[in-house]
């Protein structure tokens, strides 16, 4: 036996899915058109825009550091993220409420404000080169999704598990790897690719911190509108968009999507 | 190997609140004892201090000739059972009873091999490749036992082992958690609220209150002569009357309550009997009477027990619990005396 629906609200969300899914075919509609100008419906097809952007130069290199900034950028907030977690959650009793407050700070203050503080304080304070300057920003910036989702993990994780190893002879630190690590495995994948996706897609903290010669692939691809407004940008986006499917499929394949929205 | 544990003067704070004071024990080799009282008195800070979670801010530890007083929890060589079994969720129960051993660098084959051999004396060899979310929880607590077993550890601990475990489960498991332990001849400490569960299962029971022991004894011991008000109480005996002796006749004793009852008590039956004491009785140990020599009452509430009724009775400085035989039936509201039964009663001394 099936619940019976009603009508309405299958017409409700209907229409909403394709509120969210039209713009991505609108996109991908305009990525192939044959025209010199983006526009929708496509007038013609053509694959020429996605062969153009590996004739920019500037496509490439932002690509390429993006990429960077963002594994890296992950990796050492991930690096920071899960100790800190770890500790906030381990001696909850010992430690100030508001600690865990903090480190959602980055993403309650306006990124604006983050990116222009982050200018004020270290390209101008400290004088870094724009490439440390940028990670140290994006670290920042995608520290919070490390911090939270991994300490959702360990709010559930039975730290008398913990223990037992101890007990039986595994030191503390390697417990943390043999024992801790592999029961928040999920939550850590989770972190990876939602801090992930935040840094690649940033716009608003890089624009202060991307400076001479180096930028990331947004900032590159509001560049490239703002002077030819062609369909290079909807097969960047296209692109874009597979690697995210694609990125999702693997992690699909592997964990399952569920902790994503648990 | 078998070792005794001591605990020596070892006291214990939680920031600025003491949860142990100047507490001793000595567990002898083979031996097990119970740490038992109610929440907040202390034994689970204890056995966590013994396992090393936790550090004394004074005493001292010791296990056999170890001095482990500041030695780290995993160097401790501690067989550690949990209230919530702690096994670990990403490993199968072979590769859960085999951690320990892994740890000791003890190779693939022979830990395995000892592994299934140790779940075959819990009774889970057809288990060995679970998962331990597939398993019930009398199964989870097994697979712990066997894990903490296989070490070989010179001292098991228990930290409320059957709380997660249905009534008819937690009989099982505590004849099969004795067997093992009688089996290795493993000095064990055994933490529970639970008074039948340390009754039936150790060869001795520290009661706690308070950050203190109040009183370590056999089983037998603190049911039938329990040394203060508070484990009197403890084991059931409700009924704690304050007297004061007033005539000493040879073995003979006489001495009023304080409403002016007077009774008297043979220190052949009794002991020596001090001037100021506590008669405690359980219901079974006051006996109701019609007349007679006793602590006259009001009778109350009478509930049938099948053995004998029960009878609520007030004092004029307090209220009392007796029980009278099933031959004679009395009405509430009746006047009554009570009478100590001297193999149920005990002398106490006064409260502090």
């Amino acid at each position: 036996m099936t619940t019976k629906l009603h009508p309405l609200l299958i017409v409700f969300a209907a229409v909403i899915f394709a509120i969210l899914v039209a713009p991505l075919f609108i996109i991908l509609g305009a990525a192939v058109s044959d025209t010199s100008f983006l526009t929708f419906p496509p007038q013609g097809f053509t694959m020429r825009w996605f062969t153009n952007i590996f004739d920019i130069t500037a496509f490439r290199t932002t690509a390429i550091t993006s990429l960077q900034v963002a594994v890296t950028g992950t990796f050492l907030a991930l690096l920071i993220g899960i100790p800190a977690a770890y500790a906030m959650n381990r001696f909850r009793i010992r430690l100030p409420s508001w600690l865990s407050n903090v480190f959602v700070l980055p993403i309650l203050v306006p990124e604006i404000v983050l990116g222009f503080s982050l200018v004020k304080s270290i390209t101008i304070g400290l004088e870094l080169p724009v490439f440390a300057t940028l990670l140290i920003g994006h670290t920042l910036l995608v520290l919070p999704y490390a911090v939270r989702v991994v300490g959702a993990s360990l709010a559930s994780f039975d730290f008398s598990i913990e223990e037992a190893a101890i007990s039986l002879g595994c030191p503390p630190l390697k417990t943390f790897f043999t024992v801790v690590l592999p029961n928040i495995g999920a939550g850590v994948v989770a972190a990876f690719i939602l801090a992930f996706i935040t840094s690649i897609n940033d716009v608003s903290t890089s624009l202060f911190l991307t400076g001479p010669g180096v930028s990331t692939l947004p900032i590159q691809i509001i560049a490239h509108m703002e002077q030819f407004f062609d369909p290079t940008i909807a097969s960047v986006s296209v692109l874009l968009m597979i690697l995210t499917v694609g990125v999702m499929a693997i992690v699909e394949a592997t964990l399952g999507l569920t902790f994503l929205t648990k | 190997m078998t070792v005794s544990l001591t605990l020596d003067n070892v006291s214990a704070h939680y920031g600025s609140t003491q949860v142990l004071k100047d507490l001793s024990l000595s567990v002898k080799a083979g031996e097990l004892v119970s740490l038992l009282g109610s929440s907040g008195c202390g034994k689970t800070t204890t056995l966590r201090l013994v396992a090393g979670f936790l550090e004394p801010s004074a005493g001292s530890i010791r296990l056999g000739d170890r001095d482990l007083t500041r030695l780290p929890a995993h160097q401790r060589d501690i067989g550690l059972v949990f209230q919530n079994y702690a096994l670990f969720p990403h490993l199968s129960v072979r590769d859960n009873v085999a951690f320990g051993l892994k740890q000791r660098g003890v190779g693939k084959a022979e830990r395995d091999a000892k592994a299934n051999a140790m779940l075959e004396r819990v009774g889970l060899s057809a288990f060995a490749e679970r998962m331990p979310a597939a398993l019930s929880g009398g199964q989870k607590q097994r697979v712990a036992l066997a894990r903490a077993l296989v070490i070989e550890p010179p001292l098991l601990m228990f930290d409320e082992p059957l709380s997660n475990l249905d009534a008819k489960l937690r009989v099982d498991m505590r004849v099969e958690i004795r067997r093992l332990q009688r089996a290795n001849g493993t000095t064990s400490l055994y933490v529970t609220h639970d008074q039948e569960e340390a009754f039936s299962i150790s060869d001795r029971v520290a009661i706690m209150n308070a950050g203190r022991i109040m009183q370590l004894d056999t089983p037998e011991v603190l049911y039938q002569r329990p040394a203060n008000s508070f484990v009197a109480r403890f084991v059931g005996f409700e009924n704690l009357i304050e007297m004061t002796v007033t005539e000493r006749n040879g073995e003979m004793v006489t001495a009023t309550t304080k409403a002016g009852a007077s009774l008297t008590l043979s220190q052949t039956v009794y002991g020596a009997i001090p001037d100021r004491f506590i008669l405690a009785a359980r219901p079974d140990g006051l006996a109701v009477r019609q007349s007679g020599e006793g602590i006259p009452v009001t009778l109350g509430i009478r509930t049938y027990l099948g053995r004998a009724y029960q009878y609520q009775c007030t004092t004029s400085t307090g209220d009392l619990t007796g029980n009278g035989p099933l031959s004679e039936l009395l009405e509430p509201g009746a006047q009554a005396v009570l009478v100590p039964v001297p193999e149920q009663c005990c002398i106490l001394p006064p409260e502090a």
